[in-house]
């Protein structure tokens, strides 16, 4: 077994293709007669014309499909192959210093390339590796041997190589291949950018070892762990098949449940959402099928940067989220810094217990000036989409209703701007303490939305801080203290006829599924890769079998037998 | 003949694309154009010149051009030039 760095994960299993480049080396020969020098000029002459018809069609086969840097690049190739210095050089090493044509090309490349690299200049260090490519394509076709070799590989073919140039990227029939293994690069390389960007097994960095690999041997690369098989016995041969038959199923199978609703057997839909953080998070969790954002985290765009961000700043970050969330909601949470998430620039006090001190809304209202700038920013952006309002760390009635003033101010200042906002902009709270939790009836009076944040909820509950090495072990929360709170939030929510979610880690956990379902939630958000997983979950199970399972739940007295039961459970969640 | 000086605005240099068309455009005339920095002096039909020669930021190159189309060629190089060096 060989060891290299995974690049790029999937399994390949097929027949090694080794290409070698033209690793040229000087003949050290002396041309002899006239003769001899003429038909080594005309050897080089057809080879620079037959290059240059290479790299033609290649821009014009792939007209279209290439990027703009790419055809630069190939534009760029030509006019290097057909360069008159070059070429005068090329003929005066043949003419004068009776080179033989390979030679010649190879020393007058290497004297520019010796040039290029003295200069002080990243960009043109570059371009050595684009004169290399050019003697060696010419080098290639002066020794007869076909440039094309790349593009003509046998299906299934797992590519052995030193590297791959960007111009030999391009020439790859990419569907030919099962997979990639190269001897030097690393994660950042060309080869395996292109590997994850076309979805290629593919392997880097294996080192000396990979020399020994003949053309045509059996290989299996597995581009997660970066483990390359020679030869491989029957048992690993079937083992990895089936693994590869397993990944090709899950991915195939997830990626076509992206355009599904997440519904039961029994017909109860779910809305399973995103935990963003930006613009470019919410384009991504669609992708993953996403409905919306069922928690835009605000803080990101206040911790990137040396100063509080200015309304406008705001008002175009939040903008952006719910353009790019293609007319699903995007709640946004009001600023939740203190904690254990510190602004470089605001200065808050050491505290003994910063989990229960100054932190989240109680900045908010502490600090008014900054409170209202942020949900005047929201209220602006309201007008471009669904958006939604949530505070975070709510614990009594009075923080919430002195919220809601506060906002209620920021709408009179938004009139009197004359600036347009959605008036009926739901609003909602985090139940994040267990004050929150128990009082939901009464929160659930004036607010739109419940979100349970089951970390916060979790550690609150259980006096748990699960950063601590000594009773993280006392963090779980499928504890019944937890189960019941949550029980009791989703309750009183459908009592008053207001939407409830979840957004914290436990909304995406396979085994609380069956669980959340049962409760009676609607609608969960989790971070974006987990959608699927959940989807295919809730798109198997019954939803008459989660609340029997939930009320077997709700008998239990005890988070390990819990977690035993629903671990149990999940894999026979089905009518 | 006809020269006049540039000066580099781009950080890095001549890029790949403005350096293709320049030796493009050279080639469209009959006229001897060269390229001239300090005491250096090359043919600007030639790529490998061009990257060679190291131009970079706040450099000032010459441009010579010399022959029966010399004023079309310096016409459209100029036009090039000035284009490209504004773009930057």
């Amino acid at each position: 077994m060989i060891e290299g760095v995974g690049a790029s994960p999937g399994i390949a299993i097929g027949r090694a293709f080794v290409w070698k480049r033209a690793t040229y080396e000087r003949t050290g020969e002396s041309l002899r007669g006239e003769s001899d020098v003429e038909h080594e000029i005309g050897k080089f002459r057809s080879a620079v014309n037959r290059a240059i018809d290479d790299v033609e069609s290649l821009i014009r086969e792939a007209q279209g499909s290439l990027t703009v840097t790419e055809s630069d690049l190939l534009e760029m190739q030509v006019e290097m192959l057909a360069d008159p210095q070059l070429h005068s050089d090329v003929v005066t090493q043949i003419s004068e210093r009776r080179q033989p044509a390979a030679d010649a090309v190879w020393e007058v490349s290497e004297r520019v390339m010796h040039a290029l690299a003295q200069l002080d200049s990243e960009y043109l260090h570059a371009r050595t590796a684009d004169v290399r490519a050019c003697a060696e394509h010419i080098v290639r076709h002066i020794q007869g041997e076909p440039w094309e070799a790349l593009r003509d590989l046998p299906a299934g073919s797992v590519l052995v190589a030193d590297d791959i140039s960007p111009l030999e990227a391009l020439t790859l029939d990419l569907k030919q291949i099962a997979g990639i293994i190269t001897r030097f690069g690393g994660s950042t390389s060309h080869a395996a950018i292109l590997a994850r960007a076309r979805n290629i097994p593919a392997v880097v960095a294996c080192g000396e070892s990979l020399t020994v690999i003949g053309q045509g041997e059996a290989i299996i690369a597995d581009g997660a762990s970066g483990q390359v098989w020679r030869n491989p016995s029957a048992k690993i041969r079937e083992e990895f098949k089936r693994k590869k038959l397993a990944l090709d199923e899950a991915q195939l199978s997830l990626r076509s449940l992206t355009s599904q609703t997440a519904r039961t057997v029994d017909g109860r839909a779910l809305h399973l959402m995103a935990n963003i953080t930006g613009i470019e998070d919410m384009k991504d969790a669609l992708q993953y099928g996403a409905e919306g954002a069922g928690l835009f985290r605000t803080e990101l765009l206040f911790m990137s940067r040396n100063s509080f961000p200015s309304e406008d700043e705001q008002f175009d970050c939040y903008k952006q989220v719910v353009l790019n969330a293609n007319g699903h909601p995007v709640t946004v949470r009001t600023l939740d810094i203190g904690g254990d998430k510190p602004l470089s620039y605001f200065n808050l006090p050491r505290e003994e217990n910063p989990y229960l001190g100054f932190r989240a809304i109680r900045i908010s209202l502490d600090r008014v000036d900054l409170f209202q700038e942020q949900l005047r920013a929201v209220l602006r952006a309201s007008a471009f989409g669904t958006l939604r309002l949530m505070f975070p760390m709510i614990g009594s009635m009075h923080e919430l209703r002195k919220a809601k003033a506060i906002l209620d101010e920021a709408k009179n200042q938004l009139r009197s701007r004359g600036i347009a906002f959605n008036d009926d902009l739901a609003i909602g709270t985090m139940i994040e303490t267990p004050s929150a939790a128990v009082i939901a009836d009464l929160l659930a009076k004036e607010v739109n939305f419940f979100s349970i944040g089951t970390n916060d909820l979790c550690q609150y509950t259980l006096a748990v801080d699960r950063g601590n090495e000594k009773v993280k072990a006392l963090y779980d929360p499928f504890h019944p203290a937890v189960l019941r709170l949550i029980a009791h939030t989703i309750e009183q929510a459908v009592k008053h006829n207001i939407d409830v979610s979840m957004c914290g880690e436990m909304a995406g956990d396979l085994r609380a599924t069956p669980l959340l379902v049962g409760m009676g939630l609607r609608s969960l958000s989790m971070t974006a890769s987990g959608i699927p997983h959940v989807k295919r979950a809730i798109l198997h199970g019954s939803f008459v079998r989660a609340q029997e399972i939930t009320a077997a739940v709700m008998r239990m007295d005890d988070a390990g037998q819990i977690k035993e039961y629903l671990n149990h459970e999940v894999l026979n969640w089905r009518a | 003949m006809i020269s006049k000086d540039y000066t580099i605005t781009s950080m890095e240099g001549i890029h790949a694309r403005p350096a293709t068309k320049l030796v493009r455009l050279a080639k469209e005339y009959r006229s001897n154009i060269s390229l001239k920095k300090g005491d250096r002096l090359v043919k600007l039909n030639s790529m490998l010149n061009i990257l060679t020669m190291g131009a970079r930021e706040g450099d000032t190159i010459t441009i010579i051009v010399e022959g029966d189309d010399e004023l079309a060629a310096y016409a459209a190089i100029d036009q090039f030039l000035t284009e490209e060096l504004k773009n930057h």
